[in-house]
């Protein structure tokens, strides 16, 4: 970093997310030789440039060319190339929507697309660069599957667990520096929801970082006798139905929570599977009320839109 | 108002001051490409383009699209001064529900046409813009602002095909072409060159010209075709990443950042020393 800067493109985020995919990938790609990684100007800022110093020649910046970066990520995948795609979440999912739907997502290919920045992460950014359409477009694509990490712990496991995978996957990630979830070794797969923390009175469904925010106002609840039950849906496709069915059941009352729209994410998600099963219960959709979202820093935002702990903590009373 | 070169040299060293001090109650922002494009912008405000402070959308105004969204801090001085809103609006800059953050937002701030930020955008804005200017016959211009690294994108061919298509004599493509993107200098990361040859071979008639220089950039401007010509302009601006603030200048990782404030009162100080009436 050059001298006098405080925080510049090298470090602007506390990457822990970041760091482990791009350190992570480096090593599975030493034991398995189809691991290619492309980028669109973008190797300081999402940290794939540490797979770059080990593998330089699996490693292809597209500078600013999202579009052709996600498609040639599908011609290398038709050759048995295991792509994993990085670039800012609004431009992977909106700006590239075609090509991963008509490209990787209908051949069902094996390209894994990190979309970095995801949410109001990128705070003063605007519009422009905050993604909150994102869950809903992709898991509108038929063989598309959907993975929103919580941590960084997580984030590793997950793309560990890719490599075998098979069709495509979006992984929705934020800035890097959110909060661990998950201490010491747990079990983590692709497509069954992580039961957080047990409780009997309220569910609290979340990805991402709402994850830590329904904790911790879990953790304040319990200390007011209340009873809540966190779930990390971490995969929104395919959707662990089950845990969310035996969820209503038990607790009769379910809050989601995002960073998202509130139409077509996580909750909508889980508000099909809820009316699909006829399970009348008492639902609140937390999200971004389908507003282009004001500029600010990130935690001002989901302070705004009722995403932080205490809009957590508010709507479970409300509920109660 | 005619203003000779030298006001406007002096104009330039204004600007490039204020966007220091912006980013210094920014906590940050897009320093490298904002200082690069200052003797462009000032060219358009103070010289070329006609517009009304009172009255920001006046339809018969000539439009301009910054493309390199994330050039805002150059912008956002230059309307203030001119009259577009006071200097107040900015002083929440990137706070929550500001009208400011690092890309321009045309239902917040008065004197912006477009809302951008994501790269590759402008230049097709800009041909519709010229089309509908066209269809009301009306003498206005688009001038659009583009980064060179935002020259990866496909769309800007996209665009570049179409206004010579539709014979966009009327519409003004700029680009900044200060060598350098995020991850290294263009040439490294997608190689643009030969530029000129590129747009001239899709139907632009192309001047290139030291982004820096008043000048050139005021006789380039002066000579534009008229509006309803049939050949739409590029102009291939050179120019230095960061230029105005030595330790800046051509290098890539002031693209973003925050400057502390040791750093930044040296900015300004070597700025303060660059005034032409004081050189
Ligand atoms: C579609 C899109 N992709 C990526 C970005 C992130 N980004 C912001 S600035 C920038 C580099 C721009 O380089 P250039 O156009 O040369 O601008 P300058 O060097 O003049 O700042 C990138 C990649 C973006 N804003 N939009």
């Amino acid at each position: 970093m050059p001298q006098g800067f405080f925080f510049n493109v090298l470090d602007v985020d506390k990457f822990a997310t970041r760091d482990v995919y791009g350190k992570v990938l480096a090593e599975l790609a030493e034991s398995n030789r189809d691991i290619v990684v492309l980028t669109a100007d973008m190797r300081l800022s999402n940290k794939t440039n540490d797979f770059a110093k080990v593998h330089p020649d699996r490693y292809f910046d597209f500078g600013i060319a999202e579009q052709n970066m996600i498609a040639a990520a599908a011609g290398m995948a038709t050759c048995g190339k295991i792509p994993f795609v990085s670039t800012y979440a609004a431009f992977a999912s909106l700006r590239c929507a075609e090509q991963i739907h008509t490209d990787i997502a209908y051949p069902n290919l094996n390209v894994r697309i990190l979309s970095t920045h995801a949410g109001l992460s990128l705070g003063d950014g605007g519009p422009t660069h905050h993604a909150i359409e994102d869950i809903a477009i992709m898991r509108s694509m038929a063989n598309m599957t959907v993975v929103v990490p919580a941590d960084a712990k997580s984030c590793a496991k997950a793309i560990e667990e890719s490599v075998s995978y098979q069709g495509p996957i979006y992984f929705r990630l934020g800035m890097g520096a959110e909060p661990l979830v998950y201490k010491g070794d747990f079990d983590y797969n692709i497509g069954k929801a992580n039961i957080v923390r047990e409780g009997s009175d309220l569910t609290v469904i979340a990805c991402g970082i709402c994850v830590m925010a329904a904790e911790k106002a879990a953790r304040k609840l319990e200390k007011e006798d209340i009873s809540v039950k966190v779930i990390d849906m971490h995969t929104i496709k395919p959707l662990d139905t089950e845990t969310i069915i035996q969820a209503a059941k038990e607790t009769g009352k379910i809050i989601t929570a995002e960073v998202h729209n509130i139409i077509g994410g996580l909750g909508g998600a889980v508000a099909e599977t809820l009316a699909e099963h006829g399970l009348g219960i008492k639902f609140k959709r937390l999200g971004i009320p389908d507003v282009y979202s004001a500029i600010g820093p990130p935690d001002d935002l989901y302070a705004r839109y009722g995403i932080d702990s205490d809009g957590i903590y508010n709507a479970s009373k409300k509920m109660l | 108002m005619h203003r000779s070169i030298e006001e406007l040299q002096e104009k330039a060293v204004e600007i490039r001051k204020k966007i220091l001090e912006i980013s210094a109650i920014a906590g940050g922002g897009h320093l490298g490409g904002s200082l690069s494009m200052v003797e462009i912008l000032v060219a358009l405000y103070y010289h070329a383009m006609r517009y009304n402070p009172k009255e920001p959308r006046w339809p018969q105004r000539d439009r301009f699209v910054l493309s390199k969204g994330h050039g805002i801090l150059g912008l956002c001085p230059i309307l203030a001064d001119l009259g577009f809103y006071p200097e107040e609006l900015w002083q929440d800059y990137g706070r929550l529900d500001s009208a400011f953050g690092m890309h321009p937002n045309m239902d917040k701030i008065p004197g912006i046409d477009m809302s951008t930020g994501s790269l590759g955008h402008g230049l097709s804005v800009g041909v519709g813009m010229a089309l509908a200017g066209r269809l009301d016959q009306a003498d206005w211009r688009v001038f659009v602002l583009l980064g060179d690294g935002e020259l990866d994108e496909g769309s800007n061919w996209e665009a570049a095909m179409s206004a010579s298509h539709f014979q966009l004599g009327n519409l003004v493509a700029i680009i900044d072409r200060n060598g350098l993107q995020v991850d290294g200098s263009t040439e490294e990361v997608m190689a643009l060159e030969p530029l000129a040859e590129k747009w001239r071979a899709f139907g632009w008639r192309v001047i290139e010209l030291d982004g820096h220089d008043l000048h050139q950039l005021v006789e380039a401007l002066d000579s534009l075709p008229p509006a309803n010509s049939t050949q739409p302009t590029c102009i291939i601006a050179k120019t230095v990443k960061g230029k105005g603030v030595s330790f800046m200048e051509g290098k890539g990782e002031w693209h973003y950042g925050g400057l502390d404030e040791e750093h930044t009162k040296q900015a300004l100080e070597e700025l303060e020393r660059s005034h032409p009436g004081r050189r």
